[in-house]
């Protein structure tokens, strides 16, 4: 039975992984950019997120990976209703934009994705994962109640600003 | 603590028994392939394996069983047959439907968004896959029994598997779809909220998101499951047996499809096997909720007597017990879908005996009544874990079935008021539970017998008079 192989295959699957998860993210992100109708953006945007989240899951950052999906991948559905709400006029509203603000924006994603590049090129990452394997998620939680609870209660706080703001906006003046 | 000696025990190990027991078997023969048997390489092909050869037949056999059930229920409920033509009682209906629809014109309108249309039903399908995959069916057979988010995840793959039926909804370009999803958005964007924290009250009184380890906490005897580990839980479950109902777009919530206002709603434009899969994701996410309330509130996979927890805590040590442990997990695997199928059962009954709300009633219910009631429980569940401390220690551990010691002798002060409340609040879990089974059987013993109805094709006499 010696005639398959004469080696083991040698073959680095999660490199593979994070190559197909990867690719997805990275064409979805360039769809985001291209498409002219917005709930197409907003599906893309669901697909990178999603490339994310199984990127956290190849890193074995499950519970991050679980709230990407909740989080940002869920939020998208309501950046669909949105779109579908606010652009009733027409079924498949486009978006057009002008050929400054192509420009500004452009320059602007360049220099943050220079920065990023830089930032990630200077950074030196332990080459190893921790041998356990799971990430901690009890040690997460401690932490963020723990010695994280300020920050973690003011950015609550936050959110409760966001929440009372927008049932005022929802709720709309009373005729006098 | 108890969390602690639990991760201490099952160590990885145990953990992946089916896979030791399998490398024991055929592990020469991968050798003889030249396939390694260990690393990363083995574990995908393992994953791969598994998924195509026991999830994807299992996810879709279900289906097709499920759908020709309801359709046996709503036969039976409003006093007719339901499908008895295709072999015995008509349980080849769904594979003669398959067929049908595989035959069927793939039909896509012409104004519509092409591409997000085709897509839609894979987006609605593959969440509920995702989720069998995370579910508990055994102590050992899990497909990956360090998620350490287990709950979690599931959570967020019911959250985006609304996804499919907004696009599906959207990109039809029919004014009847776009009500139909944008009801399906208003009704999970509200219902996700107490679902959210019906779990949270559960995982309160466990102190882990991992539903192994969950499944675990709840292997002494039916005192222990979660719904009945204090009278918050027991409340908790009702909340998200309502809310899971409402976020899988289940009758009295299935307003996403109301066909008598909305034609089929979402799924209107949809034929041939692309609205099969909306269905397939339907009867699929309907196990997975049951699922969740079997490994959430229900004791998982373990028995009323504690039975299971039992002989595992006494074999899980010792290697020469692999075959024994792999009957135990096969009979536990037989008990979590037990318990998911009569989860399964009790929304298709919902659904032919409930008429439907309107959509101002439906998110009135949420908003107004479950949501306030889930906070007050989650406050309860709190208050209660800081005042009456649950038994300390694994059940599983110290629980000897049918022993005096194990129902009197818990060292900690509050424990026996704590065993007194579990044990009245499962009294009245099981004598509910009794009384329905009853109530059914009677249902279906009066008037013709229940063979007669299901072989004989006459029309049964209503009301003569």
């Amino acid at each position: 039975m010696n005639l398959i192989l004469a080696q083991p295959p040698q073959i680095d699957i999660t490199a593979g992984l994070f190559y197909i998860f990867g690719a997805i993210t990275a064409i979805s992100a360039v769809g985001v950019v291209l498409s002219r109708n917005i709930v197409r953006m907003a599906v893309c945007l669901f697909f990178t997120l999603l490339g994310v989240s199984a990127l956290y899951f190849l890193l074995r950052a499950e519970f991050l990976a679980a709230v990407q999906l909740v989080v940002y991948a869920g939020g998208t559905l309501v950046l669909i209703i949105f779109g579908v709400m606010l652009t009733s006029k027409s079924p498949f509203s486009r978006f057009e934009p002008k050929a400054i603000e192509v420009a500004i924006a452009s320059v602007l994603g360049i220099v943050v994705l220079g920065s990023l590049v830089v930032g990630i090129v200077k950074t030196k990452v332990p080459s190893q994962m921790s041998s356990e394997g799971v990430y901690p998620m009890t040690a997460l939680g401690q932490a963020l109640l723990g010695d994280y609870l300020v920050p973690f209660e003011l950015v609550s706080v936050v959110l409760l600003v966001v929440m009372i703001g927008a049932a005022y906006l929802a709720k709309g003046r009373k005729k006098e | 603590m108890s969390i602690a000696i639990l991760a201490e025990s099952t160590g990885p190990a145990s953990d992946y028994l089916v896979q030791r027991w399998l490398l024991e078997h055929c592990g020469s023969f991968l050798e003889r392939l030249h396939i390694p048997t260990s690393g990363s390489f083995f574990d995908v092909l393992y994953s791969s394996l598994l998924v195509g050869v026991i999830f994807t037949p299992a996810v879709l056999l279900f289906a097709m069983f499920a759908i020709w059930w309801e359709r046996k229920v709503a036969g039976h409920i409003q006093a007719r047959l339901g499908p008895n033509r295709v072999g015995p009682i008509g349980i080849l209906q769904s594979l003669a439907d398959g067929i049908k629809l595989l035959g069927k014109e793939d039909l896509c309108p012409a104004e519509a968004d092409k591409l997000l249309f085709r897509i839609a039903p894979y987006l609605a399908f593959a969440p509920a896959f995702a989720a069998w995959l995370a579910l508990p069916y055994g102590p050992n057979m899990v497909f990956e029994p360090r998620l350490s988010s287990g709950v979690f995840w599931i959570l967020a793959i019911l959250s985006i598997e609304v996804m499919g039926v907004i696009l599906a909804g959207w990109s039809s370009n029919n004014k009847w779809s776009v009500y139909g999803a944008m009801r399906e958005a208003a009704q999970m964007v509200s219902y996700e909220i107490p679902l959210g924290i019906a779990i949270i009250v559960a995982i309160c009184a466990a102190g882990t998101l991992n539903l192994v380890q969950l499944g675990h906490l709840q292997s002494g005897g039916i005192h222990t499951w979660f719904v009945f580990r204090n009278p918050f839980t027991f409340l908790a479950f009702g909340v998200f047996f309502v809310a899971s109902l409402a976020s899988n777009k289940r009758a009295p919530f299935d307003l996403p499809e109301s066909e008598s206002e909305l034609v089929a709603g979402f799924h209107t434009e949809y034929s041939g096997l692309r609205w099969a899969f909306f269905f397939f994701a339907e009867y699929g996410s309907m196990f997975v909720v049951g699922g969740i309330c079997a490994a959430l509130f229900l004791g998982a996979w373990n028995d009323p007597f504690g039975l299971i927890g039992h002989y595992y805590a006494k074999w899980i040590g010792d290697d020469a017990n692999i075959g024994k442990l792999l009957v135990l997990n096969l009979i536990a695997v037989g008990i979590f879908v037990t318990k998911a199928l009569i989860i399964v059962y009790v929304q298709m009954w919902l659904r032919w005996t409930l008429p439907r709300p309107r959509i101002d009633q439906v998110l009135y219910a949420c908003i107004k009544v479950l949501l306030p009631g889930s906070c007050v429980l989650l406050a309860g569940a709190a208050l209660w874990q800081l005042f009456v401390p649950d038994r300390p220690g694994l059940p599983w551990m110290q629980y000897a079935p049918f022993s005096l010691e194990a129902w009197t002798g818990s060292p900690a002060g509050n424990a026996l008021f704590s065993l007194v409340v579990q044990s009245i609040l499962a009294l009245i879990g099981v004598a509910g539970f009794a009384a329905t089974l009853l109530w059914i059987g009677y249902a279906f013993t009066t008037g013709r017998g229940i063979k007669q109805r299901l072989t004989d094709p006459a029309p049964i006499e209503m009301g003569a008079a």
